[in-house]
Order: C-alpha cells, then structure tokens, then sequence
C-alpha cells in the first residue's frame, strides 16, 4: 500500500511535468484545426465521408505545394506586384480564403541603399501592394498585416545587383 | 587688461609677482611640436591660422588613476579644431595653485595654459581642481574644483574641456555629452551609448533583431527606438538610467520614426495602420494620437523644430523623396529641399536656421546642409554612403554614418564643412548615430 502510493505520486509528478511542457509550444506549430458544424448543409446528405491521408493533409506544409512559394519579387523602385506573381499571391488568398482562421503577415524588404526610415517606408510599400490584391481576391483585413524590416533583413548580403535584386521582396509569413 | 596696461599699472604686488615668475620661466623647456594625437585623423581645412594653441599640463596626483585628464581634455579640444596643442615640459609639477608668468608661456607660443590637479579623498572621491590661464589676457579664465566618484572623472575631463572651450570660442562645448548609435553584426544588434568622443561605450539594449532610428529625449535621460524584436517594427521608449522600457506605439503595421517635441511632451511616430507611412503625434506617455499627415503614399522621419512650432518630414508626395515643413499640429505642408532627386532624414540645428539632410546626388548619399533663411546649400561630404545626420546639441557639428572598408563607421563634419573627423575605429559595424542634448546637471 506504501509501495503504491509513492508509485502514484510519482507518476503525478510525472503529468505535471508533461504539462508544463506542453504549454510551450512554438507558434508555428499550431495544430490545423478542422472547423466543425453541428449540422451538415440543407440539400446534402450529411452521410458524406471525407478522406483522409496519414500525415499532414494542409497544403501549406506540403513542400511541393503551390504554397511553398512565399516571396513575391519586385523591380528597381517599384512597387506593384508584377503578373508573373499573380499566381502565387492568387494561390495563398485562395488558401486564406478557404482557412479564415489562419493569418499571415507580408513582410516588405528593400535593398541597401538609402536611409534606413525611407528604406522601411518603401518596404511597407511592398507588403501593402501585396495586401491590396489579397483583399481584392477575398481576405479578410483580420487575416492580413503587412509590416517592413526595410532595409535592416536582407536575405542575400553584398552591394551589386543581384544581392540588390533577392532584397526587393516581400515575404509572407504564415502565423 | 592687455600687455600694455600690465606694464604701466605694475604695482609693488605685481613687481613680486613678476620676480617670482620669472624664477619659473626659467624652468620651462621648450616645446615639442603640436601633433600629439596621430592616431585619430581629424581634416581640417581654412581654420588653421586662427587655431588657439594650447597647452594642457599634467594633473598633479593623476598617476594611478584610470584616465589621464590631460590627455582628454587634449584630444577634446584638438579633435574640435579650433585648437592646437603644443607640448612643454617644466621641470616642476604644475598645478591650479603655481604663479605662471604669462609672458614665458606666451614666448613659446602658448595662448592658453590649463593646469590642475586631483586628490583622492578620504571617503575614495577624488577632488579634482584646474586653472585656465589666458596668456595673452594675462589672467586666470576660472578656476574650478568638483568633488566627483572615481567613476565620473572622464566625464569631469570633458566638462574641463567644455570650460575652456567655452571661455575661449564663446560658445558652448559638447565634450560632455553623448551619443547613440546601433552597432550590427550577424544575428546581433546592440543599442550602445559613448562618450561625444566615441569612447566609454555601454549596451543600453542587445537584441537579435535589428533596432533603427534612436532618438534623445530633450533631458537625455530617455531614447526612442525602433526595435524589430518582435519581428515588426514597434517604438520604444528606453530610460537609460534604469532600463526600463515601454512600447510606446505598437500599432498593426509598421511603426517607426519616433521624433521628440522640443519639450520633450510630445513624440511624433510614423505608424502605416491606416494605410500608407504617416505621421502621428501622440503625448510622451502614450496618450492623444493624432494624425498630422494623410497624403497618400510616404510621409516619413518627422523632426520637430526647437521653437515648437514646425515638423521638418521626408515625402514622396511630388514623387521622388523631398524634405517639407508642417505644423506641428499638421495641415498644410511646405516644400523645403529642391536640388536634387532624392533628400531625406532632416534634421534642424538648434538655432533652426540651418536644415541637414541626406541627398543622393549621382547615386552618391552626401550629408547635406541648407541655410533655410538664405536658401544656400552646402554639401558637406563625398564619402558618397553617408546616412543619419544629427546636429551637434551646439549646432556647430554634424555627425553622421559613413562607409570605410565595407564597414558602417562614425563621422563629424562642422556644418560649414571645414573640420571632419572620424569616430569609431573598433572594427565593429555602426549604423544610425544621433548625437544627444546638453547635460542638465
């Protein structure tokens, strides 16, 4: 009896200790939760079975996916995104559309040259422009912010064209 | 008194005076030549002829002591340039107390003579005293003694520095002050606050995400910054004595640019929450935002001037970046910068009569200086990566952020473009200096 009841605290112990760990989870980590309704649609016959793969059936985690593309590229002192990223912006306002509980943050970024305040007025204005056409295509403002690192992020660091070129970017960031 | 009148009014107290002096003269060996301090590059062109030559003597009882005030003081007024240092050596200890005979100094070319001394206390203060002697005048300048911490006596070495340069220029030193700028490296940012010579830098904050824009309180005692950490840009407010910190503007968006009121009551921000980069202006304490521009597009890196009454910004509202001057309670902008494509970052000199800013000129980034009452403007510099301007709180210099060997460094240029010299030289990467208020104590 002794015996047991030291084995039973152990073991409580052992539950705190799990949930303790648990409550840090990592922000990306969130689990993808299926929004669920009582009642299925009037017209259908509320027997349908979805199908589910083993693993991770979101298409955001799906390294081959159409969403795996997250950077939208722009010209020298430009600030409109360009057709041939379209697509890509189009592909995660569909996914946004279609998951109104997830969020995104597009972040602009510039290339080194100028001020470090300009420079971070013009990556906002990157991450706007990429904001503006998902509101067009049906995102809600809640699931959208857009917000610069300016200059002060660069991905691809030496001062010639190319470094110039990867740095004109915005990024979005899932939450 | 000049020399003349030195002669015709001796009287028995000065004929003493003068034997005893004389008896000093005889002490002091001659001069070495001026150049004492090789290692710090200081260009200066046109003042030249009109430098007074100066002579520190050592600090009795400095020998032990972490800093050697003549030293400091030296490179102070010699970085100015304004001053030329001539090395003598005496074969007595001088200090606040010695009889000088002007005359002697004067003969080998001394216009200004400081001596002094520093005791340690009893109680482990240190009771640090000095003379300055005006050669030419034939009198002491002042005579002062501060009882300070050990801690204290750099800063105390460049309160004795402002002294002279005050007595002798007319106008206010700035050796005492600060300055703030953000040192970078890989995955490392570090908010640092040095000495107006660069020297005794201290990490007010450390940070794997970047911080930009740091600005003084009017009173010195607080910073706002820009600081990335929680992987967006949000404004804090920093009290430096203490640490402590406050979000001041975390909108959704961007938020960057904070800017102090003259009275340090207010805080201009640039927020993007309602679409576009525009400023706002809020109290100190967080409280009563109010937008001041809405013009689409940037309105960015508001300044407020020093009567209280306009806001210098940058805009790209005629398209390219401009400088503009509004209310500070918004409204109606004026275009203020003209030459050239691309002028950002403004800043006003203390007087407001002088504007700088940041002008690309054949892709080269030159700190630039506009006389605003006579529309005169003056580049200042051609190192051609020159970013972040900030007057001197004496509106006689401008220090700025430049490039040497692919590296972020600090540099100062007096506003009419005479003097330059440069800061940093610890290898570490520096980005957006400002140089902070005059000392209230």
């Amino acid at each position: 009896m002794k015996h047991s009841m030291v084995k039973y605290l152990a073991i409580s112990a052992m539950v705190a200790v799990l949930a303790a760990c648990s409550s840090a989870v990592p922000l990306n980590d969130k689990p993808v939760v299926e929004s669920k309704t009582g009642k299925a649609p009037t017209g259908t016959d509320g027997r349908a079975v979805p199908t589910i793969i083993p693993g991770d059936a979101d298409p955001l985690n799906d390294p081959k996916g159409v969403l795996a593309k997250r950077s939208v590229y722009f010209d020298y002192d430009s600030y409109t995104v360009k057709s041939e990223y379209r697509e890509l912006v189009q592909n995660h306002a569909k996914y946004l559309v279609a998951n109104p509980n997830r969020k995104v943050v597009v972040q602009g970024n510039t290339d080194e040259r100028g001020g470090a305040e300009y420079n971070l007025a013009l990556g906002q204005r990157r991450a706007d422009a990429v904001k503006t056409l998902m509101l067009a295509l049906g995102v809600k403002e809640t699931q959208i912010e857009s917000v610069s690192f300016g200059k002060e992020k660069p991905k691809a660091t030496g001062s010639n064209e190319a470094a110039y070129a990867e740095n004109r970017r915005s990024d979005i960031a899932y939450q | 008194m000049n020399y003349l009148q030195f002669f015709m009014h001796s009287s028995p107290f000065n004929t003493l005076h003068r034997t005893v002096s004389a008896l000093l003269v005889t002490a002091i060996f001659a001069l070495v030549s001026s150049q004492a301090h090789a290692q710090l590059k200081i260009d200066i062109t046109g003042v030249g002829a009109n430098q007074i030559a100066f002579s520190a003597a050592p600090f009795q009882g400095n020998q032990g002591l972490p800093e050697d005030i003549k030293k400091v003081i030296e490179s102070d007024l010699v970085r100015s340039g304004f001053f030329r240092a001539i090395n003598t050596t005496s074969n007595i200890e001088l200090n606040e107390t010695t009889l000088i005979d002007p005359t002697a100094w004067k003969s080998i070319g001394v216009d200004a003579l400081i001596v002094g001394s520093v005791k340690k206390l009893p109680d482990g203060r240190l009771d640090l005293r000095f003379n300055l002697h005006d050669t030419a005048q034939q009198k002491s300048l002042g005579k002062f003694s501060y009882v300070i911490a050990p801690s204290a006596l750099r800063l105390h070495a460049h309160k004795i520095a402002d002294f002279v340069y005050e007595k002798l220029l007319g106008e206010k030193g700035v050796f005492s002050t600060r300055l703030a700028y953000v040192e970078k490296s890989p995955g490392r940012y570090r908010l640092i606050i040095a000495d107006a010579d660069g020297a005794n830098p201290q990490v007010a904050l450390a940070s794997k995400e970047p911080i930009i824009s740091p600005a003084w309180s009017p009173d010195g005692t607080q910073l706002a910054y820009v600081s990335f950490e929680t992987r967006k840009p949000v404004v804090f407010v920093h009290t430096l004595a203490t640490g402590r910190r406050k979000a001041l503007a975390n909108f959704k968006g961007s938020n960057s640019a904070p800017a102090w009121s003259a009275n340090g009551q207010q805080l201009a921000v640039v927020l993007t929450k309602e679409g576009g980069s525009q400023i706002f202006s809020m109290g100190a304490d967080g409280s009563g935002l109010n937008k001041l521009t809405s013009t689409g597009g940037i309105n960015t890196e508001p300044a407020y001037s020093h009567d209280g009454r306009s806001i210098y910004f940058t805009s790209d509202r005629g398209g390219g970046p401009q400088v503009y001057r509004m209310s500070t309670s918004g409204g109606d902008a004026s275009r203020v910068t003209f030459e050239g494509g691309y002028n950002i970052s403004p800043r006003i000199s203390p007087d407001d009569k002088t504007l700088t800013y940041v002008t690309r000129r054949d892709g080269q980034f030159r700190i630039a200086a506009l006389d605003l009452a006579g529309g005169t403007e003056m580049l200042l510099t051609s190192t051609g990566r020159d970013e972040s301007p900030s007057f001197s709180p004496n509106g006689r210099y401008i220090l700025y952020a430049t490039k040497a060997g692919g590296k972020g460094t600090l540099a100062v240029v007096s506003k009419d473009g005479r003097i330059k010299y440069s800061l940093s030289n610890s290898g570490a990467d520096i980005a957006e200096p400002t140089w902070g208020p005059f000392l209230n104590d």
